[in-house]
C-alpha cells in the first residue's frame, strides 16, 4: 500500500479515488420511558439512572418535533425547568450546555447532574410542576435508509443540498456527530478524502454551529457556506 | 408512483413521497392489518380509510377489518372510554362479559386473518382481547390507544390492562397519555386526510350552499365547535363562550355541529341538553349531522370567522387540525394533544374557561388582520406536522423498529 501524506494524498501526488457521497435519510420515532418528574430532585435523582438515549432525545429531540419557533432554551432540561418551575437561573446554565463539547453522553450526564446539584446546595429547588406538565423521558429509535442519490463532485454540493429533505439533514449534519470518531459532519468528512484541496470548505463547514437553529435554518446556512464557497472558488478559477 | 402517492406529493411534497418509498423498500409484501370498531365516524376510521390504500400503493399488503357488536357491546366499551378518559363511572368487570364474548365472536371470523398477519395494529380498547384470542398469532401486535389516558378510572384501567400486557407494543398521542405497560410504548400524534372529502378544497358556492341551508349568513361572523355530542368537548361552555362574546358582537352565529359514531350511545342525552341550553337563539345552529357529512362539516369550517374546540379532556383534537388546515385559527381548551397544535399567539389560542374562551374570541373578530395572519400559519403547521403523510412515515418506522428488534438504530440498505 502506497504510503499516505497527512493530507490522505499519496506521497506520489494522485489523489485516490474517492466515492460519490451516498446521501442517506433518516425517520426517528419517539418511544416513551414511562419516567415522570415533577421537581428538580427528582430530575437530578431519575438522571443518574436514565438511559443514554434519552439525553440525545432531550438535547435533540426539539429539533424534530412540531414546533413554531426556536424554543427559548434549546434543550428541552432548560425549557422545563424554566416554564414549569421557574427557576430560571437554572435554566440558563443549563440551556448552556453544548453537547459537542462533550465526548460521550456519560460525560454530559455528569456535567447536567452536577450543575443541577450545585444550584440545588444553594437554593431550596422547591418548586413542582402542575401534574400534567410533569417531565416526561423520552428516548428515541432511528431508521437509516439510502436515498438513492449520490453526490459525485463536491462542487455538485450546491445544487443538491437545497433539495435534501431536512432529516438528511439531520442523519449527516447533527447525526454523525455521534457516529464519526473524528466528530463533525458527513460532508466534511466526505471532502477530507478529496486531501487538501477542500480544507477551506470544511473549515467553513465546521464554523457552523447546528445547536442553536431550526433544521430548516441549519440547510440554509449549509447551502449558504457551499454557494458562497463555490462561486468564491469558481471566480478564482476565472481570474 | 401511482394515483394516491401522485395526488398526495401534490399537497405534502415529492420529498414527503420520496421518504414514504425509501422507507417501505423494506416492508415489501409485509400482511399488515388494522383493527376497529366502526367504518365509519370518529378520527379513526377517518384515518384508516385512507392509511390502508396508501399502505397498499407502497407495496404493502395492508388490510382493514371492523369487529361487530350489539348494544350490550358499545354502551360498556363507551363506558370503558369515558372510564379511561378519567370519569368515575359505575364499573363492574362482570359487566365485562359481552365484551370479551363480542371479542370471542369476531376471533372466530377474523382469527385466520390475523394469525398469519406479520403486523396487526388493535386501534382502541374495543378489540383489545382479540390478542389472547389468536394464539397461533406469528406476527407482532401493536395496541394504537387513540384515548387520553393520563389520568385513568383505576378499578376500569386494571381491568383493560390484562388484555394489554402481552402486546409487542402500544402507541399513544402524546407522552402524557402513557399508562405502564411490560413493552415499548410510541409516540405517534394523528393526522388528517388532506385530499378527504373534510378537507380538500370546496368550490365558494358549495359552502354558501351548506351555509344556505341551514340559514347561516355568510355575512356575519360566525364560531364554529365540530365535536361529537360528549362532555368532554364541553358543549355548553361553548355556548356560554358565545354568549358572553354576543353582548359585544351582536352580529356573531354559533355552530355546534356533532357528528355521530355508531360506537357512542351517550350523544342522545348530551345533544338534549345541548339544545336546552340553545334555547330559542335564532344564531345558534345546532347541528346533528350523519357521521357521512364530511363536506358539510368541511364547508361550515371554511364558512368559520374562527373554529372552536373548547374541550376539557381531549385525546388529539382532529378537528382543531381540520380548522387549521382551512386557514382558520382555533381557540382550544388547555388540554392534550390541542396543545401541541394550537400555539399561543401564532396559531390560535388555548383557553381554560368559556371566559378566556369568549376574551380570544372578541379579540380576533376584531383584529380580523391577525385572525387571517393566524391562519396562514395554522395551515403551514399542519402541512409540516400532521398531515397523513407523516403519519404514515411513523408507523412504517415503528414497523421497521419492532420487525428488526434493535434498540436505537437500524439501518437498512
Amino acid at each position: 500500500m502506497p504510503a499516505r501524506g497527512k493530507s490522505g494524498k499519496r506521497r506520489n501526488g494522485r489523489r485516490p479515488a474517492v466515492k460519490g457521497f451516498q446521501v442517506r435519510d433518516c425517520a426517528l420515532i419517539a418511544i416513551s420511558t414511562g419516567r415522570k418528574i415533577r421537581n428538580l430532585r427528582e430530575l437530578r435523582d431519575r438522571l443518574f439512572d436514565v438511559d443514554a438515549s434519552s439525553l440525545d432525545y432531550h438535547f435533540w429531540g426539539s429539533l424534530l418535533r412540531p414546533g413554531f419557533e426556536e424554543p427559548d432554551y434549546v434543550n428541552d432540561f432548560a425549557e422545563w425547568i424554566y416554564h414549569e418551575l421557574r427557576e430560571k437561573a437554572l435554566a440558563e446554565r443549563v440551556a448552556m450546555i453544548d453537547p459537542f463539547e462533550f465526548p460521550d453522553n456519560e460525560i454530559l450526564r455528569q456535567e447536567l447532574i452536577e450543575i443541577i446539584e450545585e444550584y440545588l446546595d444553594g437554593n431550596e429547588g422547591l418548586f413542582w410542576s402542575k401534574s400534567d406538565k410533569q417531565f416526561e423521558f423520552m428516548r428515541s429509535q432511528i431508521v437509516v435508509f439510502s436515498s438513492n442519490k449520490t453526490i459525485e463532485r463536491p462542487e455538485l454540493l450546491p445544487e443538491v443540498v437545497p433539495h435534501l429533505p431536512v432529516s438528511s439533514i439531520f442523519y449527516h449534519f447533527i447525526d454523525a456527530r455521534r457516529r464519526l470518531a473524528e466528530g463533525g459532519d458527513d460532508f466534511s468528512s466526505w471532502l477530507s478524502g478529496w486531501g487538501d484541496r477542500y480544507d477551506d470548505l470544511r473549515v467553513k463547514l465546521a464554523a457552523i454551529d447546528p445547536y442553536f437553529t431550526t433544521l430548516v435554518d441549519l440547510r440554509r446556512r449549509l447551502v449558504g457556506v457551499l454557494e458562497d464557497y463555490f462561486r468564491r472558488s469558481g471566480d478564482d478559477r476565472a481570474a | 408512483m401511482t394515483g394516491l402517492l401522485d395526488a398526495y406529493a401534490e399537497v405534502a411534497g415529492e420529498d414527503v413521497i420520496d421518504h414514504l418509498n425509501q422507507l417501505s423498500r423494506a416492508l415489501q409484501g409485509l400482511r399488515v392489518v388494522h383493527v376497529n370498531s366502526t367504518r365509519t365516524g370518529g378520527g379513526v376510521a377517518e384515518i384508516l380509510h385512507k392509511l390502508v390504500p396508501l399502505m397498499g400503493e407502497l407495496g404493502i399488503d395492508a388490510d382493514w377489518q371492523v369487529m361487530s357488536g350489539n348494544q350490550d357491546f358499545f354502551d360498556f366499551t363507551k363506558n370503558v372510554h369515558n372510564g379511561l378518559q378519567g370519569n368515575v363511572i359505575p364499573f363492574s368487570e362482570k359487566a365485562g362479559k359481552s365484551y370479551e364474548e363480542v371479542n370471542a365472536e369476531n376471533a372466530g371470523k377474523l382469527r385466520a386473518v390475523l394469525e398469519e398477519a406479520d403486523v396487526v395494529f388493535i386501534h382502541d380498547p374495543q378489540p383489545a382481547p382479540l390478542l389472547s384470542l389468536c394464539p397461533e398469532r406469528k406476527g407482532k401486535w401493536i395496541w394504537r390507544c387513540h384515548i387520553d389516558l393520563s389520568h385513568p378510572y383505576r378499578p376500569v384501567w386494571r381491568y383493560l390492562q390484562r388484555f394489554l400486557k402481552d402486546y409487542d407494543a402500544s402507541i399513544f398521542s402524546l407522552a402524557a397519555f402513557t399508562q405502564r405497560l411490560p413493552h415499548p410504548k410510541y409516540i405517534i400524534p394523528p393526522s388528517i386526510d388532506p385530499l378527504g372529502s373534510k378537507n380538500r378544497d370546496l368550490p365558494a358556492e358549495e359552502i354558501a350552499s351548506v351555509c344556505a341551508e341551514f340559514g347561516i349568513d355568510t355575512a356575519r361572523p360566525l364560531i364554529v365547535q365540530v365535536s361529537r355530542f360528549d362532555r368532554f368537548k364541553d358543549p355548553l361552555g361553548v355556548i356560554r363562550a358565545y354568549r358572553l362574546v354576543k353582548k359585544f358582537n351582536p352580529d356573531l352565529q354559533l355552530v355546534y355541529a356533532g357528528g355521530g359514531a355508531s360506537d357512542d350511545p351517550e350523544g342522545d342525552i348530551v345533544y338534549q341538553e345541548v339544545v336546552d341550553a340553545a334555547g330559542d337563539d335564532p344564531d345558534v345552529f345546532i347541528l346533528r349531522l350523519p357521521p357521512d357529512a364530511n363536506r358539510t362539516i368541511n364547508a361550515l369550517q371554511r364558512a368559520a370567522t374562527l373554529v372552536l374546540q373548547k374541550s376539557v379532556r381531549e385525546g388529539f383534537g382532529l378537528t382543531v387540525t381540520e380548522g387549521m388546515w382551512k386557514q382558520k385559527p382555533v381557540i382550544g381548551g388547555d388540554t392534550g394533544g390541542i396543545r401541541l397544535q394550537v400555539v399561543n399567539h401564532h396559531t390560535g389560542y388555548l383557553v381554560n374557561s368559556p371566559e378566556g374562551a369568549a376574551l380570544r374570541i372578541r379579540y380576533l373578530l376584531r383584529q380580523r388582520e391577525k385572525c387571517e395572519e393566524m391562519g396562514i400559519k395554522a395551515q403551514q403547521f399542519v402541512r409540516d406536522n400532521f398531515l397523513l403523510t407523516r403519519h404514515l412515515r411513523e408507523y412504517l418506522t415503528l414497523i421497521t423498529g419492532l420487525l428488526y428488534q434493535r434498540e436505537g438504530r437500524i439501518e437498512l440498505g
